[in-house]
């Protein structure tokens, strides 16, 4: 732990230690203070968690090896779909959650280097449009797999979705303990932050890593990156597979927490949301990417509370939908950080330097 | 065969818009190798542009003859197009020139949202029914009286896509301006040192690429009769599709890939159905012919995977022959 955060480095590991303790005591209280507001923030909170597992997938594939993805939902949706499937009515399954979330990760995994290797040679802005279309090819199947043979069940999506089950402990219900009430939210935000917790040392240690060296050169120059003796096709396809299988396995936590799930879920959107997460944040920077990932999960449900009852008091009358308000910040938000802050709120060091010096591999014309 | 000749028609009048569309993007390709990823959104700005004029034309009791009426509301939106056009190269991608291609890419994300939500504020989220102000007319094509058929709004679509297509040659091939827009597309940096004003001519060139936009949002919503505010999105993801396939950056290239584009898509969605209809296999497999005693339909996959061809279009011509079927070599620019 302590090599893995940065925190760790701290010259007093007294203090640090101090510090790690709290914040993990915070956590811990978290849900019950956001179940003293309702409810529905404790759920508010655990969709932010899955984000920062999106975001931090998607950082994989953006960040480190600099591969543009627009179509990551569609892994997200793979996993979303493998749990669903082997854990509903809908083919009469009921594997445990420790099975399905392994197969979801292969699944999407496989996905990922389908997508991948035909995609290989391409860079920049032609990956980013073909990942596009292969999100929006994913979505389009899962609409429609309903005929002949009804895998997907199309447009009406999947209901009554096993939750989690460790031992007869089931997320899905209330458990009291002492005096705490464990509603299924509470259930699931234990569950999701000690997941997040190995997940971002996990991603610690594979930036570190020779692995996540070799993707920074490739990011850096592919060229030059081959010269130096790096398997670039199987590096290149080795981001997108982990990539794909975080997305898989937060799909697979997805659908048993919220027992439902439609195509509705994986639209382009949603990957753009996440690619936002990323950018806003800082690409390639794993504390960067969870605060973009959770300021654009809780911003959002913010405005939804507040702009519509500020706009009762202005006008009477709600003018501008919420939804609408949060979705034009977003695209302004994009912007404005491309123009004004294009590293991001907490940029990597590596992309800070590459993106204000202004000249970066294949940004300026050669001919 | 007539299934095949009436998806030929309804192909080559989509393929004319595609086309139109197209030749914004491999323009502004062709000049500064940027995806204009908010250049459908301007084709949705058209349209709805051309649909409140129309209302407010209607709505007021006008005697215009109905082409009047149709010419006028694509005469306001080309102006309007034209701003948002230039307003986006202004904004989002001048002072990015010079920044890694990711960052372009990530603002026109941006821009497009930021144009489709201000749409949903002034035009809703409903989809709009677009005026029938012209009649429409079909004409038979064959002999046979169950045969097919071509209406007049397509001839209209096809014409016009076509006069413009002569227009921006003519304008690309014999003009001042296109001169400069060929030599800043060779090398900017020369042709700054020419005296051409290069600002100017990537200005110019997204607004006639807009101005395209407008009339293509135009033919697109009138002739499926229906306007929506994310209508741009996969219309523009097909168009680039088609710009991609004919080689981007080129222009007769943009126009080959979208008659093309628009061929395939309309032919798969005819006989996709056709051709994976399981029943085919009914003597080797005992389950499928059981099930295809009672109805002869089962189809793998159907016309409701029109879209999917596009994409799968875009994806194998980027893999077998990523400069396209008219261009150079470009996919490691890219």
């Amino acid at each position: 732990m302590q090599v893995a955060l940065p925190i760790g480095k701290a010259r007093h590991p007294a203090v640090a230690w101090t510090g790690i303790v709290l914040v993990a005591v915070a956590l811990a209280a978290l849900p019950f203070v956001l179940a003293g507001i309702g409810t529905a923030w404790v759920r508010i909170t655990n969709l932010a968690i899955l984000y920062c597992f999106l975001a931090l997938g998607l950082n994989i594939v953006v960040g480190f090896a600099g591969l543009l993805d627009l179509g990551y939902i569609a892994f997200y949706g793979v996993g979303a779909y493998t749990y669903a499937l082997l854990a509903s009515p809908h083919f009469g399954l009921h594997l445990p959650f420790w099975v399905i979330l392994p197969i979801g990760a292969l699944i999407a995994c496989i996905f990922g280097v389908l997508l991948g290797a035909p995609t290989l040679k391409l860079r920049g802005d032609y990956l980013a449009i073909v990942t596009l279309g292969f999100g929006e090819i994913v979505r389009i199947f899962l609409n429609n797999l309903s005929r002949p043979f009804n895998l997907t069940n199309g447009a009406q999506g999947i209901v009554l979705i096993d939750p989690f089950r460790i031992d007869g402990y089931v997320f899905g219900k209330s458990h009291t303990l002492g005096s705490l009430v464990f509603s299924p939210p509470i259930n699931y935000y234990y569950f999701l932050l000690i997941v997040l917790v190995a997940v971002i040392a996990l991603n610690f240690r594979l930036q570190d890593s020779r692995v996540g060296r070799a993707w920074e050169a490739i990011r850096e120059d592919e060229i030059a990156a081959r010269a130096m003796g790096i398997n670039t096709r199987n590096m290149k396809l080795l981001a997108f597979a982990m990539g794909a299988s975080f997305g898989g396995i937060a799909g697979g936590m997805f659908s048993a927490m919220q027992a439902f799930i439609s195509p509705e879920s994986f639209v382009l959107v949603e990957s753009i949301m996440v690619l936002s997460m990323v950018v806003l944040g800082g690409m390639g920077n794993v504390f960067g990417v969870i605060v973009g990932a959770l300021l654009l999960s809780f911003v959002p449900e913010i405005l939804r509370y507040t702009v519509g009852p500020v706009q009762q008091s202005l006008f009477g009358r709600t003018l501008i939908d919420p939804e609408v308000i949060r979705m034009l910040l977003f695209g302004l938000a994009l912007v404005l950080m491309m123009l004004f802050r294009p590293a991001g709120i907490l940029p990597s060091a590596v992309r800070k330097r590459e993106l204000e010096a202004g000249v970066a591999p294949g940004g300026v014309r050669t001919s | 065969m007539d299934t095949f000749l009436q998806q030929i028609v309804n192909g080559v009048t989509l393929g004319s818009v595609y086309a139109i569309v197209a030749l914004g993007y491999t323009m502004v390709y062709g000049i500064i190798q940027l995806i204009n990823f908010a250049h459908g959104e301007v084709v949705m700005f058209g349209a709805m542009v051309a649909y409140s004029v129309i209302v407010a034309l209607v709505g007021a009791g006008t005697t215009l003859p109905p082409l009047a009426i149709l010419a006028l509301a694509t005469l306001t939106a080309i102006p309007v197009c034209m701003i948002v056009g230039y307003l986006l190269e202004r904004v989002a991608y001048r002072p990015l020139r010079r920044a890694p291609r990711l960052a372009p890419l990530i603002t026109a994300i941006g821009l497009s949202i930021v144009l489709q939500n201000v749409a949903l504020i002034i035009w809703t989220r409903n989809p709009l029914p677009y005026p029938q102000v012209i009649t429409t007319v079909p004409y038979h094509l064959t002999s046979h009286p169950d045969g097919a058929t071509i209406t007049n709004v397509q001839v209209a679509i096809i014409a016009l896509s076509l006069a413009m297509m002569g227009g921006l040659l003519l304008l690309v091939y014999r003009t001042k301006l296109g001169i400069a827009m060929r030599a800043v597309a060779q090398n900017p940096q020369v042709a700054g040192l020419m005296g051409i004003d290069i600002n100017r001519v990537i200005s110019f060139t997204f607004t006639i690429g807009a101005a395209l936009a407008a009339v293509a949002g135009v033919m697109d919503a009138s002739y499926y009769g229906i306007a929506h505010y994310q209508m741009g999105f996969l219309l523009g993801l097909k168009a680039f599709s088609a710009a991609v396939l004919g080689g981007i950056g080129n222009i007769a290239g943009a126009m080959l890939g979208g008659m093309l584009m628009g061929i395939i898509e309309a032919l798969g969605a005819g006989y996709v159905g056709e051709l994976t209809n399981l029943c085919a296999l009914s003597s080797w497999f005992d389950a499928i012919a059981q099930r295809c005693t009672n109805d002869a339909h089962l189809e793998l996959f159907g016309s409701n995977y029109q879209d999917v061809f596009a994409f799968v279009v875009l994806i194998l011509v980027l893999v077998f022959r990523p400069s396209g079927l008219l261009g150079e070599r470009v996919s490691d620019r890219a």
